[in-house]
């Protein structure tokens, strides 16, 4: 009998796929459809493909769907899925890398939370830490919702929980190589 | 043998997370465990990083452990969800070479990943013991129906975290009795509280904040019990907006485990920071006479 591969079924889907592959570590093949990733989801209430489904969406080749899928910016990382997994997938992983394929083609069903990671490493890169008073100050602003939690900042600042003022590192310009170290090493190709 | 640690607070317990820090630090001296902080630690990058890069997810805790490994020492580390970040970091470079090479050239210095990473329940609990903590305490928390909520990243992935079972954890609920408490048993103890859903997706978020205290209620709880952060912030700052969405008032006062230690210990509300929270704890405390000798407490008295 002649093994029928169902995956790469999708004209051109392959290289994709296998990106996919290199990012997340992780064969997606692997995966028997048994559907426990989805049951445990905490957040598969608010996704259009659940986690079995980006996985089926992987496996036959649907590409594009899977990188247009609300899902893989809704997951929360965190982990259920993987530590029940029967097969070991590692879910999370292959989530992340369909977000970050989605991210550099310019697809962001979720401009807010796209938003709020970018302005997170941003902080990050200027000062070493977060700055959480800055962050979400910036995110109010940009979200296009400044009075967002306005209500909760006289407390928070009087138990002296935000400051405007950053705690940096000594030398910030260290970080902001570390991060030019690693945009260098994955124009290179490194995972 | 006194027990010794590199401290990594962290971005959170320097700001939201103050209780934390302060309760840690009196516990830990009260317990004789010394906590170094580390020199020129750096944020760990949570989810933003991994989201972004696997490879930035990897390189910003491994420079701060490379500065612990200067240090000699285990590192401690409070917040969930940057241990899980640092286990991340070190399981990856322990496992590869390749890795190593990679993230020792990004960070600029050597990171051989020797030292152990643990989370400071581990450290608090486990490392000092139970029975020393039994004997430190005075104030005995009777009447403390606690849920201990440990959410995702204390325990998952299991391959990497290591710590405690993946489903029913159980080292803050021995802790809770050991405190003189009761520990509550519920279903969402391992829960995702969505994390920064609260912020950037409320939609989702805030309805699975609900979910963590309803359970805890209905399961008899009069009080959460964390050990990160990110969870405390969602269970207590945002727990108002939760409970708006069904008319609800769950009232329901959120501890870090730290403080419900140098509670039981004998420390002020003050020096443990607990004025410093949404939903007020120090009703409840009143209520079981927590503040009280035990021989002066009215049940007793």
């Amino acid at each position: 009998m002649e093994v029928f591969d169902i995956s790469n079924q999708v004209n051109n889907s392959a290289p994709i796929k296998e990106q996919v592959e290199e990012l997340s570590g992780e064969k997606v093949k692997k995966c028997y459809q048994c559907g426990k990733c989805t049951a445990g989801c905490p957040v598969a209430f608010a996704m259009d493909n659940p986690p079995r489904q980006i996985l089926r969406l992987l496996q036959v080749g649907l590409i594009k769907e899977a990188l247009e899928s609300n899902s893989v910016w809704i997951c929360a990382s965190c982990q259920t899925c993987y530590a029940r997994c029967p097969r070991g997938v590692n879910i999370p992983r292959v989530m992340e890398a369909v977000r970050i394929m989605a991210k550099n083609k310019g697809i962001m069903p979720e401009k807010n939370i796209k938003l709020f990671e970018d302005l997170f490493l941003k902080s990050v890169e200027n000062n070493g830490r977060v700055h959480e008073m800055g962050l979400i100050v910036m995110y109010n602003l940009m979200s296009m919702q400044p009075f967002k939690d306005v209500t909760l900042a006289p407390k928070l600042f009087l138990d002296g929980k935000i400051s405007p003022f950053p705690h940096k590192v000594k030398n910030p310009s260290e970080i902001k190589k570390l991060f030019e170290r690693v945009r260098e090493k994955e124009k290179g190709g490194h995972a | 043998m006194t027990l010794k640690y590199a401290y990594y607070p962290g971005c959170s317990l320097n700001a939201t997370g103050i209780e934390y820090n302060q309760s840690t630090k009196a516990v830990a001296k009260h317990l004789g465990v010394q906590l170094e902080e580390i020199d020129d630690w750096n944020c760990c990058g949570a989810s933003a990083a991994h989201n972004t890069s696997h490879l930035l997810s990897i390189a910003l805790p491994a420079r701060t452990l490379a500065l612990a490994e200067k240090q000699g020492l285990d590192v401690a580390v409070p917040c969930a969800a940057c241990f899980n970040r640092m286990k991340a970091a070190q399981v990856e470079v322990r496992q590869s070479k390749e890795m190593k090479k990679t993230i020792n050239e990004v960070i600029d210095m050597e990171y051989t990943a020797r030292h152990e990473v643990k989370t400071l329940l581990d450290v608090l609990v486990n490392d000092v013991g139970l029975d020393k903590i039994k004997e430190s305490v005075n104030r005995p928390l009777t009447g403390l129906k606690v849920a201990s909520y440990y959410g995702c990243l204390l325990v998952r992935p299991p391959k990497i975290m290591c710590f405690d079972d993946v489903e029913d954890p159980m080292t803050m609920d021995r802790l809770v009795a050991a405190l003189g408490g009761e520990p509550v048993e519920w279903s969402y103890k391992v829960e995702c509280c969505g994390a920064g859903h609260s912020t950037a997706k409320p939609a989702v978020g805030i309805p699975m904040i609900r979910d963590i205290l309803k359970n805890a209620k209905l399961n008899g709880a009069n009080c959460i019990l964390t050990a990160c952060p990110l969870c405390f912030l969602n269970l207590d700052m945002r727990q108002k907006e939760a409970g708006q969405l069904d008319n609800n008032s769950y009232q329901l006062p959120v501890f870090y485990f730290t403080q419900f230690m140098g509670l039981a210990f004998g420390y002020s509300a003050k020096e443990l920071c607990l004025n410093k929270h949404f939903v007020d704890p120090v009703k409840l405390l009143d209520e079981k006479d927590i503040f009280r000798h035990p021989d002066t407490r009215r049940e007793k008295a």
